[in-house]
């Protein structure tokens, strides 16, 4: 009993339970558009990690994507102040 | 009549149980501070805020800039758009400290780098991330090989505990999803932008007479 409570003391007091584990796993399948409309007791913990995986690897490609049109409309526009003024004021609607 | 027996045993229930309430509410505090910037995240405000500090990086990053070919140019634009993310984040989460840390050390070895002399690739200083086992590759259970996976793709997360990754990774997504948004929404503007001034060079105005909303 003693070693479990000095234990704690060291980790800064956070046992790691498995219900922490599954709300937080549940919580992240909350946010992946694959799998957030299936029951969490229905998706393990490992498809979840792996759509993680493929949703994150997703948006970095999409990002990677936009970079590339960003840098070629950033080429051809000549960065006038007037087309600064432009993106200004639709930036803020 | 109060006992002021000070009774061992109850000392150490009482101060247990303190702890207790204590890991409950900071998990409480936790779960409230991750459902805020999952809502931050997702907000009109936050995007626009991002959007316009993405603009002004990228209008920097040309003027300096001397790259010639466009993957460079391209990589360049991702790394200020990573860059302008992780600030937004306000250094909350370890994945946004990650990113801007490792942009300075980055810098530092290239700085290094440049300075020093070249030094052979030799098996101690290979940093490797294969099992003892070294050859043989050893079949995982599942649950630990996706966890490896996402530690590579969550930046600054190797060391985590698992229940902070599943945090981390959480708040990342969200964050990655507005910061596609917004670049795709900046894209959209700046196609609509150079269409303007391309038709209205073509008409011969001049784009400060164009009526503003």
């Amino acid at each position: 009993m003693s070693s479990r409570r000095s234990r704690s003391r060291q980790s800064g007091g956070s046992r790691i339970t498995d219900d922490q584990i599954n709300d937080l796993v549940s919580k992240l399948q909350q946010v992946l558009p694959e799998l957030r409309n299936r029951r969490s007791d229905k998706v393990s913990a490992a498809r979840v990690l792996q759509e993680t995986c493929n949703y994150i690897r997703n948006l970095h490609k999409e990002a990677d994507d936009l970079s590339d049109r960003l840098s070629e409309l950033l080429e051809t526009t000549d960065g006038t102040s007037a087309q600064a003024e432009i993106i200004r004021s639709l930036l803020t609607q | 009549m109060a006992s002021m027996s000070f009774n061992f045993e109850e000392n150490v229930d009482r101060s247990r149980e303190l702890k207790r309430r204590k890991r409950r509410k900071i998990e409480t505090v936790n779960q409230d501070r991750a459902k805020n910037n999952q809502i931050r995240w997702r907000s009109i405000a936050e995007q626009q805020t991002y959007s316009s500090k993405l603009v002004e990086a990228l209008r920097h990053v040309r003027q300096t800039s001397a790259a010639s070919n466009v993957s460079s140019r391209s990589r360049a634009i991702r790394e200020t758009a990573d860059k302008v993310l992780a600030i937004s984040a306000r250094g909350r989460t370890k994945w946004s400290r990650a990113i801007l840390t490792n942009r300075l050390k980055l810098r530092l070895k290239n700085h290094k780098k440049a300075n020093a002399k070249p030094r052979m690739a030799s098996p101690g200083n290979r940093r490797s991330n294969n099992p003892p086992n070294g050859v043989q590759k050893k079949r995982l259970p599942a649950l630990e090989r996706r966890t490896r996976v996402l530690r590579r793709l969550v930046p600054g997360s190797r060391k985590l505990s698992l229940p902070n990754l599943l945090e981390e990774a959480t708040d990342y997504i969200s964050a990655l999803e507005m910061q596609v948004r917004a670049m795709a929404s900046v894209a959209e503007h700046l196609t609509g932008a150079s269409n303007l001034a391309e038709s209205s060079n073509r008409l011969g105005m001049s784009l400060e007479h164009t009526p503003q909303r």
